[in-house]
This record gives structure tokens, C-alpha cells and sequence, in this order.
């Protein structure tokens, strides 16, 4: 009994706040667009009793599902999106690794401070954050006016607004996510492990590529996960940096929801990312479960 | 790959007699410090090529230590470290001919068995099929053939010091070190691998240096024994030698069972000594005495418990011979330990094989009886 109890309280938190919405989410996306508050036909009628559940259904269509394919601006978003989310992730694992090995190897005493400046950004707002990236890599801004001064280049560099400037800020954005994960594996490596690897004939870096990269396998994956998959939805970033050259799914969805009002074509843009991410989150379900199986 | 040079004094193995050997191993006044604890003091030491040369010693006083610094994980805070000649300073461990077992076994979580094994062999530049067959030996060596596709985390404790000793075994290296390397293996698996390891260390003329906490296993495998204490090695000899030849009280009861008597000393002849350990008693007589000890000065005699005779009446032909109580007897099947305390409290530890069966032991509790002993049995320590 105390164990029912036990498993159904994470489930009803899921069913609250995931499945519920989700559902709400697939209704609108059924639904046709209409003037009106909310601004989707049709609305469940409860007093009608059976018969009007049964129109509520006959009401409702894919029409908005079919919509998206005749239009190539939402699969062109789609793939822009899918591109940008992998490409970032690489450079993202690229940056992170060296943070995270660097703390890894940092003395005892020093790892918790380390954490800490890792941790130090989500202390502000995540909008100030990528705000403050508009000042630094305008024309105008202070990288500009800094690699000016100091004589590297005469013009000032077109970043902001370009696809480079989304890079730099999902990159600096989604970091930490990267190098908590990476960090807890290669914290738990056990150094007498690159000592056989030396003691074996290895040199320092075959030892780094034989044992300490295969080993840190499991952080890799989780990192790149937790990075790539909010960077396919992301919004703010190419919104506040990338201009209007950049196209990115989460930024088309919140025109079709705030500029056109179209609540059923942005759910459907919704349900699709969705079941798109659907794979990607299966698959890092299944690593973590693996990971645990092998350390219990 | 057999060794065909001639071994010094025509069959026997003592290269450390020789004045001409050259050392492979020589340890020069090594001190190892880590921050204000010193876990080496002023080490010097010679191993020879093709030694079987066992480390013992409490825990802590730096056997490991020591072994890193021949691997090459730790420099010496002071001192040189030469191996074949040739200062290790500034070697890198990848490029010593040294293997080691770890005693943490450090096995490759991410490989197996097989693939622990091939590890090194891998970094050489054996041809591949030849690895195949040198990985296929070690396994069966440690008989670990059915084990050879799982990872380390599928395997018994046993079994992964069996790959551990497998895989720095693999190489065949000049010098490999053993820290620990059978504590985990049932007694019989233990013997075994010592049988194996001495018939490999025949074969191939390695140079092995083992660290172990059991003497009998140090006893059976060295050519040398070196007893070690906080840092600094308190005595090497070869296993009969520092068994019946302690030269410190320390050794003496750390190397198998010892009766500490203290007293006084008096010369009496040609390596000959009297110790008074007892106002009214007489002094033990002892023979062949090496040591050149001060008249009244302050000894401890040390006799091993089986060089005792537990008798009811006073034999004859003994020179010492002591009087006491028994206290306890200990029956170990084979043997049996008689606990006699001496007048004046003092305990002696005798053990007697049971030529008879037990029905006819001669004494019991309470009984009073004599110790006696050879004046040759025991040492005269002054340390
Ligand atoms: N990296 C280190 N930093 C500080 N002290 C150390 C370090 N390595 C070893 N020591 C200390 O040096 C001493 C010798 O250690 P060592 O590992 O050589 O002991 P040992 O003889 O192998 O013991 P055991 O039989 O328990 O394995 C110990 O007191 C240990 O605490
Ligand atoms: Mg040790």
C-alpha cells in the first residue's frame, strides 16, 4: 500500500503537469482557428451531456497538421532547428570538456569553488544574460570596440544578428549543462587507472584516449542530451541574437501563438517538436537507467 | 628467452655475496617525504637480477611507497633510484621496464578480461596473432579461459587479481611489482600461484619484487626478505637467515613467533655469552653468538617457540634448562603450544609436534615442568 503510494505520487505529478496539458495542447491542435476567447472551435460542452461529446469530436481535424506541409517555411524551421541544436551541442561538449577535466583534476580543496562559478550565472536572470550578449556583440560593442583597440581588426565585425551570435549564446547559455554531468563522471575516475595505462606503455594522451575518454562515455551522453534537447525548442536565444536570418522552430511557434493568434497551428507546431523530441528523451531515459544498473 | 648466464657460486644463488655483481635495482639514500611525513628514510638498497625479493612490513611503512617510485609515480624527495645502471629520475613510467600490479588491482572497467590483458601488449609492437597467443597463455596461467569476455565488474574479487597479476605479467617485463598480489585467493589457488609465479620467474629470469603481509608466503617465494619499519628496512637476508638470524628484537618478533627474554650479558668465551635474566636463577647459556656485545650491557635473548623441549624431568644433556608452570596449551592437530610461565611471571611459548596421540599427552594444566634448549637455539639481541 505505502509503496502504491510511493509510485503514484511522481505519476500524478506527471499526469498534472506533462500528460494533461499535453492532451489540452493535442485538442487545440485539432481544433480550427475562430474569433473568439479562447480563439479555437470547438469548446467541450459538458451540459450537453453525450451528444455534445460527440460533436466536440466530429469537430475536430488535422486540418492544421496538413497545413504545415504545404507551407516549407515550418520543415525548413524544423531542420534549421535540428542543425543548429546539433551543431551547438558539439561545440558545446568541445568547451565543456576541458572545464570539466580541468576541475576533475583540480586539487581537492579547490573543486567546490570551481562548482560554484560554474553554477555562479543561473544567480541571474537567464534574460539579463543573453540581454547583456546584445551589448557585447552589437557593432557598437564592447568586442568590437576591445578587438579595435587593440589593433586586430579596423572594421567592427558583424556578429549580432547572424547565426555565429545563437551559436555563441546557446553555447554560453547551455554550459553548465554540460559540465556538471561531465564533471561528476571524470570526478569518479579512479587516477591509479591512467597509472596502469601509463605503467602499460601509454603516454599521457593515449592513456586520456584509452581510458579517461571511453570512461567519461556516460557524461558525454547525458550532457550532449541536456543540451540538445531544449536547444531544438529554444526560443529566447535566436529571438534576442540571431535576427531575422535565423530560423528556429520555438521562434516560428511563438509567432504562430502571439503575432498571428493562430493557437491551433503553434499546437500543432508544438505536438510535432514534441514527437520529434520523443526519441532523443527515450534515449537518454535508457542511458541513465544503464548508468545506474552498472554503478548499483 | 631463457637466461643462460651462469649463476655465481655454481648452483646456488647469491649474487648479493658477490663482490663483483652488479645490482639491477640500487636504491642510494632515498628519502621520500610527503609534505613534513617522511615515508622513506634514507633508503639504500640493492636487488639483484632474478631475485625474488619480498617486501614485508606493518601496514603504512611504505612498501607501496616504494614500489611507485620504481614504477615511476612518485620521485624521490632525495636520493637516486638506478635501474640496470641507469638513473630513473627522469624516465616516465611508459618507458621503464617495469610492470606493476597494482594493489588496488586498477583493472580497465571499460574493457575485458581479454582486453585488460592485451592492454599492454597492445602498446608494443608485438605483431597481432602473436598477442593472441601471449593473452591466451595468461589466461590459462590464471586460469581465467572461461572469463575471458567479461568485464571487470562480472568477475569475483579472486578473479580480478587474477587478471591484475595476468596482465602485468603479459609483458614480460625486466623488473615486475607485486603489491599484494595473492590476498585475495584461497589458500590452495594461493599456493598454486606461487608454485607458478617462482616457475615463471625460472623461466624467464624477471626480476620480481613482492609486497605481502603473509610471511610464509615471503618465506616460500623470496630469495631475500627484507623486513621493513616506518620508512627504513630494519633488515634484508635471505629467508633462513633472517628467520634464525634476526638482527633486531623488532624482526625478531615481526618474522613468525619469538620468546623476548631480557637480561643482562657477560662474556664467557670465543662468541659465547651468559644472560642473567633473573636474580637467583641460572644465566642462559649461548653459543655462536655473531654480534660483539659489551659486557653488562642490557640484551634481549630471542628463541623461536619450536626450539624448546617441554619436559616433566630435567634432561641431561641441555645446557639451559628453566623451570616453570604450564598455563595454557594451544592444540593445533599437528602441534601443540605450551604457554610456561617462568618464576618471576615471565612467559615462554613452546610448540611440540604431537608424535602422540593426545589420549597419552605427558602433561596438563598447573603441571610443573622444565624448558630446555641448545646454547645455540637462540640470539642475543641488542636492539
Ligand atoms: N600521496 C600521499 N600523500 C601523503 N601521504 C602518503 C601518500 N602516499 C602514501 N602516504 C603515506 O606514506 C606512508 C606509507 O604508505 P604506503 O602506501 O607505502 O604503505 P604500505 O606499506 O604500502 O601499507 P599497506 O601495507 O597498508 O599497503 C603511509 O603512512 C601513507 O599514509
Ligand atoms: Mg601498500
Amino acid at each position: 500500500m505505502k509503496r502504491i503510494a510511493l509510485i503514484l505520487l511522481p505519476y500524478s505529478w506527471l499526469v498534472a503537469l506533462f500528460l494533461v496539458p499535453f492532451l489540452i495542447v493535442i485538442k487545440i491542435s485539432l481544433s480550427d482557428i475562430a474569433l473568439a476567447i479562447p480563439p479555437y472551435t470547438p469548446n467541450l460542452d459538458l451540459s450537453a451531456g453525450w451528444q455534445g461529446f460527440k460533436d466536440f469530436i466530429s469537430q475536430l481535424d488535422f486540418d492544421n497538421f496538413v497545413f504545415l506541409t504545404t507551407d516549407d517555411l515550418y520543415w525548413k524551421a524544423y531542420l534549421s532547428s535540428l542543425r543548429i541544436a546539433v551543431v551547438s551541442t558539439l561545440i558545446t561538449l568541445l568547451v565543456a570538456y576541458p572545464i570539466a577535466y580541468g576541475m576533475a583534476r583540480a586539487p581537492e580543496e579547490w573543486r567546490p569553488t570551481l562548482m560554484m562559478l560554474v553554477i555562479l550565472p543561473f544567480w541571474s536572470s537567464f534574460l539579463i544574460r543573453v540581454y547583456s550578449w546584445k551589448a557585447i556583440l552589437a557593432n557598437e560593442g564592447l568586442l568590437n570596440q576591445l578587438l579595435i583597440a587593440i589593433g586586430v581588426i579596423d572594421e567592427p565585425l558583424l556578429i549580432l544578428n547572424t547565426p555565429t551570435a545563437v551559436y555563441i549564446g546557446i553555447v554560453y547559455t547551455y554550459l553548465p549543462f554540460m559540465v556538471l554531468p561531465l564533471y561528476s563522471t571524470l570526478e569518479k575516475l579512479d587516477a591509479s587507472l591512467l597509472e596502469a595505462a601509463e605503467d602499460l606503455g601509454c603516454t599521457r594522451f593515449q592513456a586520456f584516449w584509452l581510458v579517461t575518454f571511453p570512461l567519461s562515455r556516460n557524461g558525454i551522453i547525458a550532457g550532449c542530451f541536456l543540451v540538445f534537447i531544449p536547444v531544438m525548442g529554444e526560443f529566447v536565444i535566436p529571438a534576442l541574437l540571431g535576427g531575422s536570418q535565423t530560423l528556429m522552430i520555438g521562434k516560428v511557434l511563438w509567432e504562430e501563438f502571439f503575432s498571428n493568434r493562430d493557437w491551433p497551428v503553434a499546437s500543432a507546431v508544438a505536438v510535432i517538436l514534441l514527437a520529434l523530441l520523443v526519441i532523443p528523451i527515450v534515449l537518454f531515459q535508457r542511458n541513465e537507467e544503464k548508468q545506474r544498473e552498472a554503478e548499483g | 628467452m631463457a637466461d643462460t648466464t651462469p649463476m655465481p657460486h655454481e648452483g646456488i644463488f647469491a649474487p648479493w655475496d658477490d663482490p663483483d655483481a652488479v645490482p639491477l635495482i640500487r636504491f642510494r639514500n632515498v628519502t621520500k617525504r610527503f609534505g613534513d611525513f617522511t615515508a622513506i628514510d634514507d633508503l639504500t638498497l640493492d636487488i639483484y637480477e632474478r631475485e625474488f625479493f619480498a617486501l614485508l612490513g606493518p601496514s603504512g611503512c611504505g612498501k607501496t611507497t616504494m614500489m611507485r617510485m620504481l614504477a615511476g609515480f612518485e620521485t624521490p624527495t632525495e636520493g637516486v633510484i638506478e635501474i640496470g645502471g641507469r638513473d630513473m629520475a627522469r624516465v616516465p613510467p611508459n618507458q621503464r621496464p617495469v610492470n606493476m600490479m597494482f594493489q588496488s588491482y586498477a583493472l580497465f572497467p571499460h574493457l575485458s578480461v581479454y582486453d585488460n590483458i592485451a592492454f599492454g601488449l597492445k602498446r608494443s609492437d608485438m605483431p597481432k596473432d602473436q598477442i593472441a597467443d601471449r593473452v591466451a597463455e595468461m589466461l590459462r596461467l590464471t586460469r581465467l579461459e572461461k572469463f575471458a569476455k567479461r568485464k571487470p565488474h562480472m568477475i569475483s574479487g579472486g578473479q580480478r587479481q587474477r587478471v591484475a597479476l595476468a596482465r602485468s605479467l603479459a609483458k614480460a617485463p625486466k623488473l615486475l611489482l607485486l603489491d599484494e598480489p595473492l590476498g585475495a585467493l584461497d589458500k590452495k589457488l594461493r599456493e598454486e600461484t606461487q608454485f607458478e609465479l617462482m616457475d615463471i620467474q625460472e623461466k624467464t629470469g624477471t626480476t620480481f619484487v613482492i609486497v605481502t603481509h603473509d610471511q610464509e608466503e615471503a618465506m616460500t617465494v623470496a630469495t631475500r626478505v627484507a623486513v621493513m619499519d616506518a620508512g627504513r628496512i630494519e633488515q634484508v637476508d635471505t629467508p633462513p637467515a633472517i628467520y634464525e638470524g634476526p638482527k633486531t628484537v623488532y624482526v625478531a618478533d615481526f618474522i613468525g613467533d619469538v620468546n623476548l627474554i631480557e637480561g643482562t650479558a657477560t662474556k664467557t668465551g670465543e662468541h659465547a655469552y651468559d644472560v642473567a635474566y633473573a636474580a637467583g636463577r641460572d644465566p642462559i647459556k649461548v653459543s655462536e653468538c655473531m654480534a660483539e656485545v659489551a659486557d653488562g650491557s642490557a640484551v634481549t635473548f630471542a628463541i623461536r617457540p619450536e626450539k624448546l623441549l617441554v619436559t616433566r624431568e630435567r634432561p641431561e644433556d641441555r645446557p639451559n634448562a628453566l623451570e616453570g608452570t604450564i598455563i595454557d596449551i594451544g592444540y593445533l592437530g599437528n602441534l601443540s603450544t605450551y604457554h610456561v610461565e617462568l618464576p618471576g611471571g615471565q612467559m615462554v611459548k613452546a610448540t611440540m609436534t604431537n608424535a602422540s596421540r593426545i589420549s597419552r599427552r605427558d602433561f596438563t594444566w598447573e603441571d610443573k615442568v622444565w624448558v630446555s634448549f641448545r646454547a645455540s637455539a637462540g640470539v642475543v639481541l641488542t636492539e
